[in-house]
């Protein structure tokens, strides 16, 4: 007696009858619920972290120096305590509390820089392709110029010659970087729409340019605009964390980028601090990950025949 | 082979043109409204050498005038355009009288050396890679490879660097753990020398691989699932060309053209990311020379830097595109 015999579905079938439930409902796609519950986590990670945990960890010399995650010893010959579980780093702050702070400042910066960025791109892509012309060919010039640009190397000169930043003001920098993909982007879409009978018929009917631009071509656009919107997510922390990785960006608000900084400065890879500079690292890897899932989901979602290979 | 369209050379040249003029101009303009002043600095750097400086005014006043800082913006301006296109960024304030342009070229050689080496590789592989997922007669095994190669896809090269460095130098120590050739090795062109460049260098390089080829792979994967309904492909099934015949010169040959301007557009995110992975590695390239230059507020070495990372993007982009016409011959059709 196999305990197949008494399920009635085969598992074929359970997986057909999923299949059918997924392909009513598109938004119920594995892959972007598991990027969301990702993304998710890190969220709730820093606020729930922030009810349960002291927070004033953060600060310099508030915990031992040095100490291992628990269960685990570091080269002294000490364990892991239960007041530091994920270990401390070697200016004595507490990991966990540094995470607790550090891993959402990270998700908004990328979440905030993308937003303006998309918004810069969302309203020069639809003037270049709806208005064309003069317009037209400013703003398709200007993207191609500043896609060749690494923001990386603005910013370090940028940074370097300012000094301290904020979170919020290095999200500003970054968004002046991430807007160009979503405005060739949105160009082309407009500009294949623009031929589309719905918009001529609308054009027909008087409707107004804004009516056209927000209620007509704008909820065809979505699906593109969100998986943009997660790309530029991505390409802003990715810099965001290379500034702090070269010892700039925000000083003195504890970030991902700048405890890997701390710890690689420190020599922690010599001295086997696996903890100090691996759990952030890990945390990043968690955030891109869940990212490029979404990514994948809403592709999925936007484009049906994708469904079909998976 | 034909040539090169002349609109199109015209609308790239312009393109190109404009982006080094922007970026040089950007890179002008952000410290100019900085309030720090590089003359303070250089001073700061003198008082913290010799305990106390003497006559500071005076000696400002002459700092400020080496800089040129003392002149118009505009002459300052046309002074600094002028220097760029020859590659003059002034002296080092960190190595004081080495001239900006002599650092870079030291560190230069480094990262386009390890920049073409690995996009080389990862070009390859990824692009193999992926015509292999597709590919209805090669082994199961490859298409194992589809969700390593979308989650290592994600993460920036400076993680797996960290991650590269930690097992492979520091835990089993089969690689050296920083700088690009060993210290008991004179530079010259000997196969010591040669091999010790090579070993040095292969983390670093296998650490940008480990993160893009599949950005190549999951390209590929999309454009050959396309070419493979193409009538032509049923075409020379039926013809009973051999399949290996069929992949690389009617799917792979046609597949691969939309990869090179990826190539084009990712090329940017390729080197910042290398520079970040040349910094963890104490690699001899522009990444640590850059980020030497930040600890020490070494501005005129920041700014060279920068402009000359730039430009070999923008150069690069700009062969691309001039490249492609070739590579791909309906381009030409198109721009007549």
């Amino acid at each position: 007696m196999t305990s197949q015999d008494n399920v009635p579905l085969t598992r074929a079938q359970i997986r057909q009858a999923k299949r059918i439930k997924r392909f009513d409902n598109p938004w119920m796609n594995p892959k972007l619920i598991w990027g969301a519950g990702l993304l998710l986590g890190i969220i709730f990670l820093g606020i729930i972290g922030r009810f349960i945990w002291d927070l004033d960890l953060v600060f310099t010399g508030s915990s031992p120096l040095k100490l291992p995650p628990l269960g685990f010893e570091n080269l002294r010959g000490q364990s892991g305590v239960i007041d530091h579980p994920i270990g401390t780093d070697g200016g004595g702050r507490d990991l966990l509390a540094l995470i607790i702070v550090g891993a959402p400042n990270t998700l908004f910066v990328g979440l905030l820089a993308s937003f303006i960025g998309m918004s810069i791109g969302i309203f020069l892509g639809f003037s270049a392709g709806f208005l064309g012309g003069r317009t037209d060919d400013v703003i398709r010039v200007g993207a191609d110029v500043m896609i060749t640009i690494p923001p990386l190397l603005i910013l370090v000169v940028f940074q370097s010659a300012f000094g301290d930043v904020t979170l919020t003001m290095m999200a500003l920098l970054i968004a002046g970087f991430v807007w160009q993909s979503p405005t060739r982007l949105i160009r082309a879409q407009v500009l294949s729409m623009k031929q589309s009978g719905y918009v001529q018929m609308a054009q027909l009917s008087g409707a107004s340019t804004g009516h056209i631009m927000f209620r007509e071509m704008m909820p065809n656009l979505v699906p593109y605009l969100f998986g943009s919107f997660i790309a530029s997510v991505t390409t802003s922390i990715v810099t965001a964390v290379g500034l702090e990785v070269l010892g700039l960006g925000p000083q003195r608000i504890p970030t991902l980028g700048r405890t890997i900084y701390e710890a690689i400065n420190a020599g922690a890879l010599i001295q086997n601090l696996w903890w100090w500079w691996g759990i952030p690292t890990l945390l990043l890897a968690v955030i891109f990950i869940g990212l490029l899932l979404i990514n994948l989901g809403l592709d999925e979602v936007s484009n049906p025949r994708l469904r079909k290979l998976s | 082979m034909g040539r090169i369209p002349r609109d199109y050379l015209i609308n790239r040249l312009v393109t190109l043109v404009l982006t080094i003029l922007i970026a040089a101009t950007i890179i002008w303009i952000i410290p100019r409204l900085s309030p720090v002043d590089p003359a303070e600095i250089a001073l700061g750097r003198m008082a913290a050498g010799a305990g106390s400086v003497a006559n500071s005014e005076e000696i400002l006043a002459q700092l400020r005038a080496n800089m040129g800082i003392d002149q118009p913006l505009i002459v300052q301006y046309l002074k600094y355009i002028s220097g760029a296109l020859v590659f003059d960024f002034g002296l080092s304030t960190a190595a004081f009288p080495t001239p900006v342009s002599t650092l870079i070229m030291n560190a230069l050689p480094w990262t386009l050396g390890l920049m073409i080496l690995s996009l080389i590789i990862t070009f390859v592989i990824g692009n193999l890679l992926g015509a292999l997922m597709v590919w209805d007669r090669s082994p199961k095994l490859v298409k194992v490879a589809i969700p390593a190669a979308m989650v290592f896809t994600s993460i920036p090269p400076i993680l797996s660097g960290l991650l590269l460095m930690w097992i492979f130098a520091a835990k089993l120590q089969w690689f050296p753990l920083t700088g690009a050739y060993s210290i008991f090795v004179e530079p010259g062109w000997t196969w010591t020398f040669v091999q010790s460049v090579l070993y040095h260098g292969f983390l670093p390089a296998l650490s940008i691989v480990v993160v893009t080829f599949g950005f190549w792979a999951l390209g590929m994967r999309g454009l050959m699932i396309t070419v493979q309904g193409e009538d032509y492909v049923k075409l020379a099934e039926a013809k009973g060309l051999k399949p290996r015949y069929i992949l690389y010169r009617y799917m792979i040959r046609n597949a691969i053209l939309p990869q090179i301007t990826a190539f084009a557009l990712k090329i940017g995110l390729l080197i910042a990311g290398q520079v970040l992975v040349e910094r963890i590695f104490a690699y001899n390239g522009m990444g640590k020379l850059l980020y030497d230059a930040i600890l020490n507020q070494d501005f005129p070495v920041i700014q060279g830097v920068s402009y000359v990372i730039i430009l070999i993007t923008a150069l690069s982009v700009f062969l691309v595109d001039l490249l492609y016409p070739f590579i791909d011959p309906r381009i030409r059709h198109e721009a007549n």
